[in-house]
């Protein structure tokens, strides 16, 4: 080892300089709930840390693999947490630019001979520097068709996320069960994820305290009334078919602020204020089908079975 | 004859470390990026042939790079270009167009005389290996 180089390392202040503070902050302010996820990113980032710490010392020179793989149910958050990571990985130094680039199997896959190489090699160029975030990974692979095209996709991922590890970053998200399946009849993307992150379901109190923040960026609140109203929607839409978590709930709110703006304009006699305005009570969130046990066709492919 | 044309041209050819630096600079000011290649280098020819589409949507000179690598696997004893494009409305012109790749045995120049018009001679040149 060369004399000028740095003898010893302190891990603080590498922590300090490198902003990965912010980025760990800004999850535990903006993620409600999810403590496993935050606990793993934590440790991620330590390992990372201590990586590059190890790296600046001459002690490994080998870029250690970062490809993750988020499970979990729709509407968990991750592809909110795939944007931090990104984040992360960009201020530890692992990716140049830190950009997120989002896709799908229909961004990926062609729809004919020669299609399909062509469309993966140009978002893999988009993605590079950055962080290729695939939903629904597992669609890419599709057993009961041996001519599909996904398989050429995963080919030339697989390739890229071997040779160009320097580059870029894959995140493959999508329901644990399926994705498991994909794994296995893949092993080599098994093989080449490092991290496997499982996003748990939310809570009916975490929902509750989502709904709320939610409803605090767009400048709404709820009324008392109201606030019991949505503990008791997300209990009953949890039980009905398609329910996607955080996602079901923003959702629902849109559907309320449309009932809210529709109350508001045939029953306001006079001038409105600020408050009025702003308001979503009860009524607004009890109009909702959920509470008549759910869409119709829901209820009537039930009444089927 | 050793080619010269475009940016750089009197610099000795610039390392992939270099041209890597160059497209850096030119994301980092949101220009597209295209490859160009061809076999006539003569500076009249000014459209060469295009290697993909131009790229418009790139943050990271790696994508440009992966290309390059391919077009001179494609076409080892052509001319490459880089070329960046500003469309940004009043520009919408090509800012910067460099050689990234030459043949290693270049073409010299062949100068052809005609007569016409009596005593008079016109003159021609065209690339020859």
């Amino acid at each position: 080892m060369a004399d000028d180089v740095v003898q010893t390392v302190d891990l603080a202040a590498e922590y300090e300089a490198s902003g990965v503070r912010e980025v760990l902050e800004e999850l535990d302010r903006e993620l409600i709930g999810l403590a496993p996820v935050k606990q793993r990113i934590r440790e991620t980032a330590a390992l990372l840390l201590v990586d590059k710490a190890r790296r600046d010392l001459g002690l490994s020179i080998e870029t250690p693999t970062l490809h993750m793989s988020f499970t979990g149910n729709p509407g968990t958050g991750k592809t909110t947490v795939a944007r931090m990571m990104a984040g992360l990985l960009h201020r530890l130094g692992y990716v140049r630019k830190g950009h997120l680039v989002s896709v799908t199997r229909d961004d990926l896959v062609g729809q004919y001979i020669g299609h399909t190489a062509p469309k993966t090699k140009e978002v893999l160029k988009r993605a590079m520097g950055g962080v290729l975030f695939i939903d629904e990974a597992y669609y890419l692979y599709k057993p009961d068709n041996e001519r599909d095209y996904g398989q050429e996709a995963i080919e030339i991922l697989l390739q890229v996320m071997e040779n160009n590890r320097d580059d870029l970053v894959v995140i493959m998200a999508g329901y644990a069960d399926r994705m498991d399946k994909f794994f296995s009849a893949n092993p080599g993307f098994r093989s080449r994820i490092a991290h496997h992150i499982d996003f748990p379901d939310y809570s009916d109190d975490e929902l509750l305290r989502i709904s709320q923040s939610m409803l605090e960026s767009q400048s709404y609140v709820f009324d008392p009334e109201a606030e019991a109203a949505m503990a008791d929607y997300i209990a009953l839409r949890r039980m009905q078919p398609h329910f996607a978590n955080a996602r079901s709930i923003r959702n629902a709110l849109d559907r309320a602020r449309l009932r809210q703006a529709n109350r508001l304009f045939s029953e306001a006699k006079g001038p409105l204020d600020a408050v009025a305005l702003s308001t979503i009570t009860a009524a607004d969130l009890r109009a909702s089908r959920v509470f008549q046990g759910g869409l119709d066709v829901d209820r009537m492919r039930e009444a089927a079975e | 004859m050793r080619m010269t044309q475009g940016c750089f041209s009197f610099l000795p050819d610039l390392t992939d470390e270099q041209i890597n630096k160059q497209v850096e600079y030119i994301l980092g000011r949101e220009w597209a990026v295209s490859l160009e290649y061809t076999n006539d280098p003569h500076p009249r020819n000014t459209y060469w042939e295009m290697w993909g589409h131009p790229m418009f949507d790139l943050l990271d000179a790696k994508g440009v790079m992966m290309e390059l690598d391919e077009c001179r696997k494609a076409n080892p004893d052509a001319y490459i270009r880089i070329q960046a494009f500003d469309n940004t409305r009043g520009f919408e012109t090509v800012m910067m167009s460099f050689i990234v790749n030459r043949p290693a045995d270049e073409p010299s120049f062949h100068m052809t005389r005609t007569d016409v018009d009596g005593r008079s001679q016109r003159y021609s040149w065209d690339a020859r290996r």
